[in-house]
């Protein structure tokens, strides 16, 4: 199915200056209808800034409306339009072509989540992970019902945690993970991390039922410390220290 | 109801080691080392119950080893073998928590503290150890 349809420059911005073009190949594949993986090829003009996402949204205003493409803020923020681009797994639209350093751009669903159509994919298996390990406050008492009326924590204790906070669940690390790439059954690193996020929470008392929830065959003892995970993750959580973390617990590195 | 295709990677995207660094390359080489020291194991005891067959057996079983195949087979699981302890260590200390750095607010460019130049330095001992001690054993093994 490759085809090489040009967008005239012009047609894009009116303020640009001598864009480059660059070739976008689109993977194609729709599982409901037993097709296989094909790819259509466009050329596309970008700037320095533009992202992988607006050349995908060029594609689809222009050429081909039919591509799938799950995207909402376009600011790494909803963490919808993870992809594999040029053969990682990134955010669409936190992935400028010009970083990419390369003529052809190949974009292509997720590894390690069921496909949808195109570029997009299923999210359920992440979201019951996430699920699975109590991805909140575990305590008796309330902030509502407390003398104190919140909970009180030093800059140090938020320290500790505020950097796994900051997942926004595109699941990229998912995608990256080598154990996520044979394991079905492998809880993931996304949600490890959550766990250790709350674990490492001073104002949690949830540790232990999160720590046996994950002290599993297809838990944490299924990491083998790659740090893909890491290195992909677009917001700097760092999964694979939450991860190392968690197992110091279990281990008795760590109390 | 069908299962759905996980669209999984598989064993090719688990060992592929191109994409995300020297950690994916640590990765990979523990595995098939791991993998190499098991082959030679179940080996090394093949070979060692040859002795129930009395010295003759005994020793025509080590004149296998003695040959260049076996030389450089030998050569290859003394590399596998330090390869694997050296990193092995540094796996294990990484899986205590130890020297993965601090939980911090993350800073663009998101440099992940878990893969610092501690552990780049632990992998790339282990690989410089291995080639050492492959070529010392070879050294040994034929005569300096």
């Amino acid at each position: 199915m490759a085809q090489v349809p040009k967008l005239e420059e012009n047609s894009v911005s009116k303020t640009s200056s001598s864009p480059k073009s660059v070739t976008l190949r689109i993977a194609r594949v729709n599982p409901k209808q037993n097709t296989e993986k094909k790819f259509m090829e466009f050329s596309i003009p970008y700037q320095r800034w533009t992202t992988v996402l607006e050349a995908i949204l060029q594609v689809k205003k222009h050429f081909d409306h039919s591509v799938a493409v799950r995207y909402s803020c376009r600011q790494a923020t909803c963490g919808s339009c993870g992809m594999i681009i040029n053969g990682k797994p990134r955010l669409a639209c936190f992935t400028k072509i010009s970083e990419l350093e390369s003529n052809v751009v190949t974009v292509e669903p997720m590894n390690n989540f069921p496909i949808i159509r195109d570029l997009t994919v299923r999210f359920e298996r992440l979201f019951d992970s996430h699920h699975k390990v109590k991805p909140f406050l575990i305590r008796e008492d309330s902030e509502i019902s407390s003398d104190e009326k919140e909970f009180l924590q030093s800059p140090e204790e938020v320290e500790q945690y505020i950097q796994f906070s900051n997942c926004i669940k595109c699941g990229l690390c998912n995608s990256a993970c080598p154990t996520m790439a044979t394991d079905s059954s492998f809880i993931g690193p996304q949600a490890l991390a959550q766990a250790y996020r709350y674990v490492a929470d001073s104002r949690d008392k949830g540790k232990d039922s999160r720590l046996k929830i994950i002290d599993d065959s297809h838990g944490i003892w299924r990491c083998h410390f790659a740090g893909s995970c890491s290195q992909v993750c677009p917001k700097g959580v760092d999964p694979a220290m939450g991860i190392q973390f968690l197992r110091g617990y279990l281990l008795g590195f760590r109390s | 109801m069908e299962p759905l295709d996980e669209n999984k990677e598989g064993i090719g995207g688990m060992i592929n080691p191109r994409r995300y660094g020297i950690e994916r390359v640590a990765y990979l080489l523990m595995r098939l080392s791991g993998l190499g020291l098991l082959a030679y194991f179940i080996a090394h005891i093949y070979e060692t119950s040859s002795i129930l067959r009395g010295e003759v057996g005994w020793n025509e079983f080590l004149a296998l080893t003695q040959t260049n195949e076996g030389h450089a087979i030998l050569a290859i699981v003394i590399a596998m073998c330090v390869f694997h302890t050296v990193n092995g260590i540094r796996v294990m200390l990484g899986h205590g928590g130890v020297g993965v750095g601090k939980p911090s607010r993350p800073d663009y460019p998101y440099n992940p503290a878990s893969q610092n130049y501690r552990h780049k330095i632990g992998i790339y001992s282990a690989i410089v150890l291995a080639a050492i001690a492959m070529l010392y054993g070879l050294a040994v093994m034929y005569g300096e």
